[in-house]
């Protein structure tokens, strides 16, 4: 297979993945910034939406104030945001173009139907919240129905492995993100956890992870912070979990690997990275620093994709 | 001008036999069944994003080439002529490619004169005694044909660079099929799917003699800003062949690789839709992002093929027109089964002195131009755009021909008052490998929209439809 066709489908379902998480992330702050103030604490969760989506240094440039109106265009709709969902759906279709020989036929639809009906929006905008919650939620479907379809129709070769990599891969990115960004916020110090105030923080992570019923389906307990950071982390049952996330990367570079007779440094730093999650507990994790647990896992995380850029992308 | 042959109707109320069925068809079926198909049609193109782009950086457009659903149709025997001419024609210009790169007995009997060819910008020195395998340098042609009678198929135009179109041909047929299932139960449509096997096996057919047993072959794309990107990727898709950009390719040891997963792999033969111009930095244009630093020494050394070969522009130049009925003869011994456009080469004293004198009749073309930019148009231009013309003529005749307006032939169109005879051409493709010239039977049907219009481009509101050669 070309290089740039795997390098294409990577960044393809890199940039679907993206665009489902920050509409995720709008989502989950609107609802959390919908409540009385006395709920949420003085935090503004428009900065800390930034945060997680990795962009609020660039953000500054252009905006003064991270409130809901300036952050939602520039996580939205903004074309000088490399990564809004504007851009992510416009780079999604350029590199669909790109391979649409190694797309099925369905997994082409979603993305140039997705497109066609989103250039009303680019032009429009969204006027109300109607408006912007119909946007998000077909934001979300799009990138269900593009997993979907990849899943349901692809061939079981090299194209399907490196589109999954990349979901994967910015997948475990996203999740660390968010995770590290509200613990950050949420657990200054030593302290004390628990109260309203809390609950609703928690909530928020947790949808925007798609993972709130989950919680409640794994520990049949309320939200507890190491529970939420233990699922997030270290349960390889929930899709989004850090540990879930390597186990399918770690899987679809062996398979690369057998299907080229050929391992190399990805196919090990992988295996490295899920031998750290599955060999950690909560505890171990809480005694290092989850801050410095996670900062660790992104620099690593990151590293694994320019690994696998050298080693096959290139 | 005269009255345009109808493909359809025979004057005096009787219809062709090719037609006979389809009228009746369309007698059985509503017009708003037709409507409904139509926009059916439409809504299938745009999905499967069957477009040509037009693409700004701020703004992307595409667009649809507008899509007529009532077929073009030709009898067998209608067809089993063409394509005679059509092999007859593309022989005589493999023929002349490889003379003009190699002896040049043309020149030296006189037939062609040796300026048009050497201060000819597509002629392309760099192949001159090149060899290429079977000395085959036009593996795809386009045939650009019209009718005017029952009789004649002229040929407007040869395409031996880079014709595009064929995707089109592919594609009107699969969705006239999933549209119209029934008409095509009334007719034995002779099938066009074949394309791409035969293209493919041409392809590899023409491999280098060092290629292995199994030649591994490219389809070259400028990429997806190119306005034919669609049609590339689709063949490509449907060749089973890697699309390349030229990033994709390196040449080492003047052999071809491309990068891939897995390491460089070798490539033997590329199907290149990037103009001579941009292929390779080093030879042609350096400033060409989309060509392939070191192509040609890989192609001078023998270890790639290029299709269409370089230098091919030689051989379909308007200059060069002019003189293809000379050169089927010189080359094959035969008449030309084909007929050309007369024209008159204003080079020429008496065929100038003709063309001054019935400007207002005439179509005056630039040599060199092309997409009918410094074309005089003579039965609709003013007096005084005639009269500027005719001083332009004076300066410089050379740089001219003249060719009679055509009245295309018609066939029956959907337009916005119901069915009506519209201006057609006719694009077939025809493929040489190493031991067969084939054509697929069909080709595409191109169709001017206004009414009365003559310009069949899709760039001047032209559209397509899907062409029928019947199986008797």
């Amino acid at each position: 297979m070309l290089s740039r066709t795997a390098e294409n489908l990577y960044w393809l379902a890199r940039y679907v993945e993206r665009a489902e998480y920050l509409a995720r992330t709008i989502d989950a702050t609107l609802r959390v910034t919908a409540l009385p103030a006395a709920y949420i604490g003085k935090t503004n969760e428009w900065d800390s939406a930034l945060l997680t989506a990795g962009v609020a240094a660039s953000f500054y440039q252009t905006y003064e104030e991270a409130n809901e109106h300036n952050v939602v265009e520039y996580l939205s709709f903004s074309p000088n945001n490399p990564s809004s969902i504007r851009n992510c759906i416009e780079a999604a279709r350029l590199n669909s173009r790109s391979v649409r020989t190694a797309l099925t036929s369905e997994m082409w639809d979603t993305i140039n139907s997705a497109w066609i009906e989103l250039q009303e929006v680019w032009n429009k905008g969204t006027s109300t919240r109607e408006d912007l919650a119909k946007f998000l939620r077909f934001v979300q479907e799009t990138s269900l129905r593009f997993d979907g379809s990849a899943y349901r129709t692809m061939l079981r070769n090299d194209a399907y492995w490196f589109s999954r990599m990349g979901v994967h891969l910015e997948r475990a990115d996203n999740t660390a993100r968010i995770l590290d960004v509200k613990y950050h916020v949420l657990l200054p110090e030593e302290e004390h956890v628990g109260g309203p105030l809390d609950f609703y923080q928690w909530t928020s992570i947790l949808r925007s992870v798609s993972a709130l019923t989950a919680y409640h389906w794994v520990y049949r307990e309320t939200l507890k912070p190491w529970l939420i950071a233990d699922l997030l982390i270290l349960n390889d049952t929930l899709p989004r979990s850090l540990a879930s996330c390597y186990g399918n990367l770690v899987r679809n570079l062996d398979q690369i690997g057998v299907a080229y007779g050929r391992q190399g440094p990805a196919q090990r730093h992988a295996r490295g990275i899920r031998n750290r999650l599955e060999h950690s507990n909560m505890n171990d994790i809480f005694q290092h620093g989850v801050h410095e647990f996670i900062q660790e896992f992104i620099s690593d995380n990151s590293r694994l994709g320019e690994i696998i850029t050298k080693q096959y992308l290139i | 001008m005269a009255v345009a042959f109808d493909e359809m109707n025979i004057p005096g109320g009787d219809l062709r036999p090719a037609y006979q069925e389809l009228a009746r068809w369309l007698k059985e079926t509503p017009p708003e069944a037709l409507e409904y198909r139509r926009q059916e049609a439409e809504l299938l193109f745009r999905r499967i994003g069957i477009t040509f782009a037009v693409y700004g950086d701020s703004e992307s457009t595409e667009r649809l080439i507008p899509f007529d659903v009532i077929p073009r149709i030709m009898s067998g025997k209608e067809w089993a002529l063409l394509e005679k001419g059509l092999k007859q024609r593309v022989r005589a210009l493999n023929m002349f490619l490889r003379d003009i790169y190699h002896g040049r007995d043309i020149l030296r009997a006189e037939i062609v004169p040796d300026d048009l060819i050497f201060q000819n910008p597509v002629f392309r020195p760099e192949m001159n005694g090149q060899q290429v395998p079977h000395d085959v340098y036009v593996h795809i042609a386009g045939i650009d044909i019209v009718r005017v009678d029952a009789e004649d198929f002229i040929v407007l135009e040869d395409n031996a660079r880079t014709p595009s179109g064929v995707s089109y041909m592919l594609e009107n047929r699969e969705i006239m099929m999933r549209l119209f299932p029934d008409l095509f139960a009334r007719h034995r449509v002779a099938p066009v799917e074949r394309y791409p096997d035969e293209l493919l096996s041409a392809l590899r057919s023409v491999a280098p003699q060092g290629a292995s047993g199994e030649p591994t072959v490219a389809l070259l794309t400028p990429g997806v800003y190119n306005s034919a990107y669609y049609e590339h990727s689709f063949l490509a898709d449907k060749l089973g062949i890697e699309l390349v950009e030229g990033r994709d390719l390196i040449v080492k040891n003047n052999e071809v690789f491309m990068r891939t997963t897995e390491g460089v792999k070798r490539v033997d033969v590329i199907y290149r839709r990037v103009d001579d111009d941009y292929l390779d930095p080093l030879t042609f244009r350096p400033d060409s992002a989309l060509g392939v630093p070191g192509l040609m020494s890989a192609y001078a050394a023998g270890n790639i093929t290029l299709a269409n070969a370089v230098g091919t522009g030689i051989a379909d130049d308007k200059a060069i027109y002019s003189y293809m009925p000379d050169i089927v003869k010189f080359y094959l011994g035969e008449e030309p089964i084909l007929k050309n456009v007369p024209t008159w080469r204003c080079r020429e004293p008496k065929d100038l002195a003709y063309v001054l004198d019935h400007l207002s009749e005439l179509v005056v073309k630039e040599v060199h131009g092309s997409g009918g930019y410094g074309m005089l148009i003579g039965p609709a231009a003013t007096k005084a755009t005639i009269e500027a013309f005719r001083e332009k003529l004076k300066r410089e005749p050379e740089g001219f021909i003249a060719q009679p307006t055509l009245a295309l032939s018609t066939c029956p169109t959907c337009t916005a008052s119901g069915l009506a005879p519209r201006h057609v051409d006719l694009r077939p493709f025809v493929l040489t490998g190493s031991k067969h010239t084939t054509i697929v039977p069909g080709g595409l049907t191109r169709v001017a929209l206004k009414e009365g219009s003559l310009v069949v481009n899709s760039s001047q509101g032209g559209g397509t439809k899907d062409t029928w050669i019947l199986d008797e």
